[in-house]
C-alpha cells in the first residue's frame, strides 16, 4: 500500500494536454505535476499497489478525449498504467464478463439506462458519494455534481443532447427553428433522418405534438399517449431515412440525403469545426443523455478502478475532456474551465427552446414493451 | 498349401477359445484405433455445437430468479388460486413482504424486477418502488400497506403475472417467441395486435432465404457449368474470380452495395445517364437491396458445390442422347440436370441455412421491414438482456431448420447430397 503518489517518469514524458486546432483554453495556473499531485493526496488512502486498469469506452473523439484528460494525466499521477479499450454500449460482454467471473474490463462508460440496468442485475460496484472529490471551488461533491449524476453505481462524466440538425445550404430564406418544423414536410419538404430506436423519436413526437418537457414521459406513459406518439410519427414515416451509428447522421447530411437529421450534437460539432461543414443545430426539444463511468463487479484492480473513478470525475478531467469533443461535463465547477470556443456547444449553454432530460428511469422500465411496439410501428 | 489344411488336426476347444478372443481382441483395437482417429473432431463438435445448443435449449426454459426469491410467496398464491377470492388472502400479502425484504437485502430484487418487466412494462418500477417504502422494521397487517403502497397490488393480472414467472421451468420465453402469452386465467392467448412481431419476422426470415437461394441458384448454375467446361487455363482464372469474394471482408462487401445503388450512387447515375430513368430509383434499404447483396455474398456458396459434382458429369452422357435423337432442351433437362442434382440441393441447404443466420448484411442494406429474426436474438443479447427469449428465438429457428432439413431429406435424400 502506497500513500503517496509517484509520479511515473516514463508516463510523464508524454505532455497530455496539447490542445489541437483552434482556441487554446485558458486552464492554467497550475502546473500538471502539482496538480495531479494535490488531487491525489485529497484522496485519503491512494493505493496504487495495482500496476495496470482496463477502461473501456465508446472510442472515436471520445476515445481520445478521455485518453488525453484522464487516462494519461491518471497515470502520471499514480503510476497506474491505463489500457483502453472499445465497445459499441450494452451490457452482454460486462454480464458474460461479472457471470464467468473473468472479469478483464475494470472502469466501463455507460449511458444512462445501462448505468440502472447494470446496477439492478449486480454488474457494478457500489459508489460512495462521500468518497468522490470535492470540487475545486471546495464545494462537496454532493453539491458540485448536477443532479442526479452520482448514482448508486456510476458517477456522470459528460452530458451530451440529441438535437435536429440541418446544413445551411439547403435552406435558403426560412429555416427549421423548432421541433414542429422537423415534423412539417409541407413548410419544408424533403426527408428525415432519425435514429432507428424508441427513445428520443416517442419523445419528440409528442412535443412537436404540443406536450410541454414535463408532462412527457407521464403521456408517453398511457396508452393513448403512446398511441399519439406513434401517430405523429405516420406522419413523416414515408419520408425518414433510419440511421443506426452516431457517424450516419452528419454523412446524411453532407450526402444530400435528409433535408434534416437527428444527430448527437457533438458529431455537428466535429462536422462544423473539423471538416468545415456548413452544418447548424436545432436546439429546440433537445434531448440530454448522460454517460457515466461504473467500476464492474468482480474488478480484480478494484482499488486502482476507484481511484480513477475519483480521478476522472474530478473538476480538472471532466473541464479538460471538452476540449475535444462539446460535452456537457457533470460537474458545476468544471463549466468555468471549458474552452471559450467550445461553450456554446455545450448542451446547457443558455439554448433557446424546450430541453427534455431523458428519463433512463422510465426507460429502464418500459423499454422492453416499448422496443417491441416501435419493432411491430416499423415493420408495418 | 491346400493338403496341409486339409491334414491339419481339429482344433482344441481350448485353442478355437483363444482364437476367438485374440479375434475380438484384434477387432477391438481396430476399433479403438478408429475411435482414436476421429476424436479430435468429435471433441471439436462436441464443444463447438452440442454444448453451445444444448446450453441454449436449457436457458430458453430455465427460469430460477422468482423462484429462488419468492418460495413462500409462490405457495400461498398457489393455494390462493384453488379458491374463489377475488383478491389474495393477507398471507399472501405477508409472506411477499418478508420476502421481499430478505430479497432487497440479498441485492437480488432487481433481478426478480427485471424479470418480471419482461412480461408486463411496469412490473420494475412496482417492485422497487414498493422496496423503497417498505422498512425492515414494519410490520403487518400487510394487505392494506401493500394496496395503500400502489393499487396494482389489489390486481389479479399483477398476482398472475407473479405467479407465472415464478415456474422454475417456464414455457413463457417459448410462448413470447410465437407472439403468444398466457392471460390472468392461465389460457394461452396471442398478443394484443401492436405487439406480435416474431412470427412476422421468422416467416419473413425463412422468406428471404428463399428467394436468396432461388437467385443464387439462377445465377450460379451457369457459372458453374462455364466452370466445370472451360479449359483449365481460362477456368482456373475465372475460379479466381469466383473466390475472390471469400477474401474481401463482408461487411465490405456489403457496404460496397451502398455504394452502387443509394439513390446518388453510382447504378442510379448511370440510369440517368443512359435516360432510362427520370427519376432517382430507391434500390438500397429495402427488400430489393437486401436480397441483392445477400445474392452476391452468398454466390460462392452455390457455385463451388454444383462446379465439383458437374466435374465429375461424363460429358459423352449429352453427346448420347444427342445422338439418340434428344433436342438441345431435352438432352440438358433430361440427361445433365438430374445427374448435377447432388450438387444443387447441396448448395441450395448451405446457402439457405446461412441466409437464415444472415444479421450483417438485412442490417445494413435492408429497410426497418426487412430485419431478419436474428436481428431481434442479437437485440435481445445485447440491449435488453433477455437472454432467455434470444436463446427460445434461437430454439425456434433450430426448430424450424430441423423440420425443413426433414422435409427436404423426404423429398431429395439428404444421401444424395455431394460436396464433390
Amino acid at each position: 500500500m502506497k500513500t503517496k503518489a509517484t509520479i511515473n517518469p516514463a508516463t510523464n514524458q508524454a505532455t497530455p494536454f496539447t490542445v489541437s486546432g483552434s482556441g487554446r483554453g485558458k486552464h492554467g495556473g497550475l502546473p500538471l505535476k502539482t496538480f495531479a499531485v494535490l488531487a491525489l493526496a485529497l484522496i485519503s488512502g491512494a493505493a496504487a499497489a495495482e500496476s495496470a486498469i482496463t477502461v473501456t469506452s465508446f472510442g472515436g473523439t471520445y476515445g481520445t478525449s478521455q485518453i488525453e484528460a484522464m487516462h494519461k494525466p491518471f497515470s502520471a499521477a499514480s503510476g497506474v498504467k491505463v489500457l483502453s479499450e472499445d465497445y459499441n454500449g450494452g451490457l452482454a460482454e460486462i454480464r458474460a464478463q461479472v457471470s464467468t467471473g473473468n472479469v478483464k474490463w475494470d472502469v466501463v462508460d455507460v449511458e444512462t439506462a445501462e448505468a440502472i440496468r447494470g446496477c439492478d442485475e449486480g454488474l457494478f460496484e457500489r459508489v460512495e458519494a462521500a468518497s468522490l472529490p470535492k470540487g475545486s471551488d471546495g464545494k462537496p461533491a454532493s453539491e458540485d455534481f448536477f443532479e442526479g449524476a452520482i448514482m448508486d453505481c456510476a458517477v456522470r462524466n459528460i452530458s451530451w443532447s440529441n438535437i435536429v440538425a440541418f446544413d445551411s445550404k439547403r435552406f435558403k430564406s426560412d429555416v427549421p427553428k423548432t421541433l414542429a418544423d422537423f415534423f412539417d414536410l409541407k413548410k419544408f419538404p424533403g426527408k428525415r433522418g432519425l435514429k432507428k430506436e424508441p427513445n428520443v423519436n416517442l419523445e419528440w413526437a409528442l412535443m412537436a405534438d404540443g406536450v410541454p418537457p414535463e408532462q412527457v414521459y407521464a403521456v408517453l406513459g398511457t396508452p393513448e399517449g403512446l398511441q399519439r406518439a406513434f401517430r405523429k410519427l405516420d406522419t413523416i414515416k414515408g419520408s425518414i431515412v433510419w440511421w443506426q451509428a452516431g457517424a450516419q447522421a452528419p454523412q446524411l447530411l453532407a450526402d444530400g440525403e435528409v433535408a434534416m437529421t437527428s444527430a448527437y450534437h457533438g458529431r455537428i460539432f466535429n462536422a462544423v469545426r473539423n471538416e468545415k461543414q456548413s452544418f447548424v443545430p436545432v436546439w429546440d426539444g433537445q434531448i440530454q443523455v448522460s454517460d457515466q463511468f461504473a467500476i464492474v463487479k468482480g474488478s480484480k484492480n478494484l482499488a486502482a478502478a476507484k481511484e480513477f473513478l475519483k480521478f476522472a470525475t474530478g473538476t480538472k478531467p471532466l473541464a479538460d475532456q471538452a476540449k475535444y469533443v462539446a460535452y456537457a461535463p457533470g460537474r458545476r465547477s468544471s463549466i468555468p474551465e471549458v474552452d471559450s470556443s467550445v461553450r456554446f456547444w455545450l448542451p446547457n449553454a443558455g439554448h433557446p427552446g424546450r430541453v427534455l432530460v431523458s428519463n433512463a428511469e422510465w426507460w429502464a422500465d418500459h423499454a422492453d414493451e416499448i422496443n417491441q411496439k416501435f419493432a411491430v410501428w416499423l415493420a408495418k | 498349401m491346400t493338403a496341409t489344411i486339409l491334414d491339419a488336426e481339429p482344433l482344441s476347444a481350448a485353442e478355437r477359445r483363444s482364437l476367438k478372443s485374440r479375434l475380438r481382441r484384434a477387432e477391438r483395437m481396430g476399433r479403438v484405433r478408429a475411435y482414436a482417429a476421429v476424436a479430435p473432431l468429435l471433441a471439436f463438435i462436441l464443444l463447438a455445437f452440442v454444448v453451445p445448443i444444448t446450453l441454449m435449449l436449457i436457458n430458453s426454459v430455465q427460469n430460477p430468479v422468482v423462484a429462488s426469491q419468492f418460495p413462500r410467496t409462490l405457495t400461498a398464491l398457489a393455494a390462493w388460486g384453488r379458491t374463489a377470492e377475488p383478491t389474495p388472502p393477507e398471507g399472501v400479502y405477508e409472506a411477499f413482504a418478508e420476502e421481499l425484504k430478505v430479497s432487497r437485502k440479498a441485492g437480488e430484487l432487481s433481478k426478480v424486477a427485471t424479470r418480471l418487466n419482461y412480461d408486463s412494462g411496469g412490473m420494475r418500477s412496482l417492485l422497487m418502488g414498493t422496496a423503497r417504502r417498505i422498512k425492515d422494521g414494519d410490520t403487518g397487517p400487510w394487505k392494506e400497506r401493500l394496496l395503500a403502497v400502489d393499487a396494482a397490488w389489489g390486481k389479479r393480472e399483477t398476482w398472475a403475472v407473479f405467479r407465472q414467472a415464478g415456474d422454475p421451468f417456464t414455457a413463457g420465453y417459448y410462448l413470447a417467441a410465437l407472439d403468444l402469452r398466457r392471460d390472468a386465467d392461465d389460457q394461452i392467448v396471442r398478443q394484443p395486435e401492436d405487439q406480435r412481431l416474431y412470427v412476422d419476422a421468422m416467416s419473413r426470415t425463412l422468406w428471404v432465404g428463399a428467394l436468396v437461394t432461388f437467385f443464387t441458384l439462377l445465377a450460379g448454375y451457369p457459372v458453374a457449368y462455364l466452370l466445370a467446361t472451360l479449359p483449365p487455363k481460362t477456368g482456373n482464372l475465372l475460379m479466381i474470380c469466383v473466390l475472390l469474394p471469400f477474401w474481401t471482408s463482408l461487411l465490405v462487401r456489403t457496404t460496397s452495395w451502398i455504394v452502387i445503388l443509394q439513390r446518388e450512387g453510382l447504378f442510379n447515375d448511370l440510369l440517368m445517364a443512359l435516360g432510362l430513368i427520370d427519376e432517382r430509383v430507391q434500390l438500397i434499404f429495402n427488400r430489393f437491396g437486401v436480397v441483392t447483396a445477400m445474392t452476391h455474398i452468398l454466390l460462392p456458396f452455390m457455385i463451388l458445390p454444383i462446379y465439383s459434382v458437374m466435374k465429375q458429369v461424363p460429358p459423352s452422357l449429352v453427346r448420347a442422347a444427342r445422338s439418340l435423337g434428344a433436342g438441345p432442351v431435352t438432352a440438358f433437362f433430361k440427361v445433365y440436370v438430374p445427374q448435377t442434382m447432388p450438387g444443387v440441393s447441396a448448395g441450395a441447404l448451405l446457402v439457405f441455412i446461412l441466409a437464415l443466420g444472415y444479421y450483417i448484411t438485412p442490417a445494413l442494406v435492408g429497410g426497418p421491414a426487412d430485419q431478419m429474426i436474428s436481428y431481434f436474438i442479437a437485440d435481445h443479447i445485447g440491449r435488453s438482456l433477455n437472454w432467455g427469449l434470444a436463446s427460445a428465438l434461437g430454439g425456434v429457428l433450430l426448430a424450424g431448420v430441423l423440420a425443413l432439413y426433414a422435409v427436404y431429406d423426404r423429398l431429395v435424400g439428404v444421401t444424395n447430397v455431394k460436396l464433390g
